[in-house]
């Protein structure tokens, strides 16, 4: 067996799999604390990397330093889309809290429709180019076959992410109210939890990693459409749901391992079945472990 | 009675004016700025903030009236509501049901000679949604599965009246059982894995093998020949006549209609059998079903087997009116589009069905006028409808048994007397 196309792969499915954490950890928070599938969080991610890519077109029409527009426009993205990620909830999810869970699902795929056809309509359903930002890396020279700066950027900015996402969780007292509330929502109110500003909160974080995962991977893969959400939205849910869903660290191991035997499916298998590696993949972790790697079996009582 | 005059008060005018503020500033970079990255120029449409700006200031302003006035309603309120008054009306007047079901059914029977070709096809796709979603409905609604791969089942019957045609030329009416039997097969083959699941893990493992199936069909070329699909199916016969368009498509109509009822009838008796009863069961409670003696097992594997069967039924006909199948048909979409028939029609009801899928699958053909904007308007009816009417339409009214107080009371003054 070739070993530069196993780290070839191996490089790839980590890049990829980086991606699918930063939006995995939206959908497993959101699950977390109101029991929802945010079947819109794919479009969040999209939103983002729209921005970020108007944004960008925008100033780089001006001259200025590449490295600085890349800046400004994944800022903006994120605010943006932690914006969008608010307004969403207040909007199609606030009014239905307590009903039955499948009208927030209902809910939930309007919004994903909506907001879809919203940037089709204001912008175009062409693929956009994403302007080229990331400046080349001298250090990486020597495995420059294995991987690209922008996948360098990636695998730099996952990390420092998942580090500060576990200090707010395990630290702060915001990251103490979350995890209260996840595990009973009505006890922490009664302890003095704002439940509406925990909400928000998750919504903020949980958009803001998802618009800096589509911002990253539109200047990787460097085009993009208003179709692109719906898609990674669905395999990063899929992920979300194998590690367990719910649990925070669980979002990203299932991430890395969806995007493993993506890649190394497709390299070694066939391409055509990418996603019936990742599907099929799915099918039989949740057989032997019906919660998920790391989700908790659920404590069933009558 | 809450008074929407009271929201044109300054104060309520502020807070609406944020509000569209803050949609002026959210949608900026999506509505205001259009990059041409061909020519390198930016373009500015200044007048769609300003149409943003006033649009959401009335949104918001209609939108905090109906919320509030959605919240007035206390759950526990005795006011009835329209459908519960008409329900009632119509068992006080007993009269009324044949008539409304005389006249239904003149006008069902009757629609394919007073409309267009158009009208009737579209009605047509209306009717096997209806199917389609009785069928779902004994998954979700009865069984309390969320089920997001129903479109698979869908898949299978038309390929199956498609390939079975393509190469053994079996005809429609052969094909139509057949259909159906294969894509009860499926279900039982999906139900055994996914017994130990349920919620949410269900609904993506129920997701994941429905791409699986859409995506092999896709790349398996010398079976399903690939995404070009298959060409050339042929409408049903009847007896050997030949027909033209027109004839075919009221006879496509008919034979669906036919499948309504049919779908109809056995559902209703479904759902009162000592089978429907354990899936109600099921969904109220797993574990005190099953203390109480419920084949779980078993009654998920029906509910999966017997939701798919109506689903390969409909595959079937499905092939047979468009005479032309490729994967395309059944994405994750369709699924999706069959599950929001069910609830926002009122889930577990059957006219809540019907309701939801002539709502759902009409509304868009009628906004062709809006042609571009219609799957925007789509997926924010899906959000408000939501929002204000949570269990759907139709909600499902379960039977009760009325006891006389007045009446009891008197017979047993009676028996004291004597």
């Amino acid at each position: 067996m070739d070993l530069q196309y196993f780290f070839e792969l191996f490089v790839g499915g980590l890049t990829k799999g980086s991606i699918y954490a930063l939006i995995a950890l939206g959908y497993t928070m959101v699950y977390g604390i109101i029991k929802l599938i945010n079947f819109a969080h794919g479009e969040i991610y999209m939103i983002g990397a729209f921005t970020a890519l108007i944004i960008a077109s925008a100033l780089s029409f001006t001259g200025m330093n590449p490295v600085l527009i890349f800046l400004i426009s994944t800022i903006l993205a994120i605010i943006f889309s932690a914006s969008y990620g608010v307004t969403m909830e207040k909007i199609a999810y606030k009014p239905l809290r307590g009903s039955q869970r499948l009208s927030g699902l209902i809910s939930a795929i309007g919004m994903s429709m909506f907001l879809q056809n919203y940037v089709l309509l204001a912008q175009t359903s062409d693929f956009l180019p994403f302007p080229n930002l990331i400046p080349e890396f001298k250090f990486l020279e020597p495995v420059k076959s294995l991987i690209s700066p922008s996948g360098f950027i990636i695998l730099v900015t996952t990390a420092i992410v998942m580090i500060l996402l576990t200090y707010l969780i395990k630290f702060t007292k915001t990251g103490k109210a979350m995890r209260a509330t996840s595990q009973d929502p009505k006890m922490s109110q009664l302890l003095g939890i704002n439940i509406s500003k925990v909400i928000t909160m998750t919504f903020i974080i949980g958009s803001s990693t998802a618009a800096l995962g589509g911002v990253l991977i539109s200047t990787h893969i460097g085009q993009l459409n208003f179709y692109i959400g719906f898609i990674t939205g669905i395999k990063a849910f899929v992920a979300a749901v194998l590690g367990g869903i719910g649990s925070i660290p669980g979002a990203v191991l299932g991430s890395f391992v969806l995007a493993w035997t993506e890649s190394f499916g497709t390299g070694y298998i066939s391409s055509d079945y990418e996603d019936v590696f990742a599907f099929l993949f799915l099918i039989i972790i949740l057989i032997f472990r019906p919660s998920g790697i790391l989700g908790r079996p659920e404590n069933k009582k009558v | 009675m809450l008074d929407i005059m009271k929201y044109f008060t300054l104060k309520e005018m502020k807070k609406s004016l944020v509000i569209s503020i803050w949609f002026m500033i959210l949608t900026f970079p999506i509505m205001v700025i259009k990059v041409n990255t061909i020519e390198n120029t930016v373009v500015w449409r200044w007048a769609s903030l300003l149409g943003m700006g006033i649009g959401s200031f009335i949104m918001a302003t209609l939108w905090r009236y109906l919320l509030e006035r959605k919240n007035m309603k206390s759950p526990l309120s005795t006011k009835k509501t329209l459908q519960m008054r008409v329900v009632e009306w119509a068992n006080e007047n007993p009269k009324v049901k044949p008539i409304a079901l005389i006249a239904v059914s003149i006008f069902v029977l009757s629609f394919p000679f007073f409309s267009g070709l158009y009208q009737t096809s579209i009605m047509t796709t209306a009717l096997m949604y209806v199917v389609l979603g009785l069928g779902l409905n004994i998954v979700v609604g009865l069984g309390g599965l969320l089920h997001l791969g129903y479109a698979a089942f869908y898949a299978v019957g038309a390929y199956t009246y498609a390939l079975l045609n393509y190469h053994f030329g079996l005809s429609f009416w052969i094909c139509l059982p057949i259909g159906a039997g294969l894509a009860t097969i499926m279900g039982i083959l999906l139900a055994i894995p996914v017994l130990r699941l349920r919620g949410d893990y269900l609904a993506i493992v129920t997701l994941g093998f429905g791409e699986v199936i859409r995506i092999v069909l896709e790349n398996w070329n010398q079976f399903s020949f690939g995404p070009s699909g298959i060409a050339q199916i042929p409408r049903p016969g009847f007896f050997g006549m030949s027909m033209n368009l027109q004839t075919a498509t009221t006879y496509i109509y008919f034979i669906m209609i036919a499948m309504v009822i049919f779908t109809i009838f056995v559902v209703r008796r479904l759902e009162n059998s000592r089978i429907g009863r354990t899936w109600v069961a099921m969904r109220e409670d797993e574990i005190a079903s099953e203390s109480m003696g419920i084949d779980i097992t078993k009654s998920k594997i029906t509910t999966f087997a017997l939701g798919a069967f109506w689903a390969g039924m409909v595959g079937v006909v499905f092939a047979a009116k468009t005479t032309f199948i490729n994967p395309a048909s059944f994405t994750l979409w369709e699924s999706v589009m069959i599950l929001c028939v069910v609830v926002i029609g009122g889930m577990g009801s059957i006219v809540g069905v019907v309701v939801g899928a002539m709502i759902l699958i009409l509304m868009p053909e009628y906004l062709r006028a809006f042609s571009e904007y219609r799957m925007l308007i789509f997926g924010a009816m899906l959000v408000i409808m939501m929002v204000f009417r949570p269990g759907g339409i139709i909600s499902n009214i379960r039977k009760k048994y009325k006891f006389e107080p007045a009446q009891a009371a008197k017979n047993a003054d009676k028996e004291g007397v004597r």
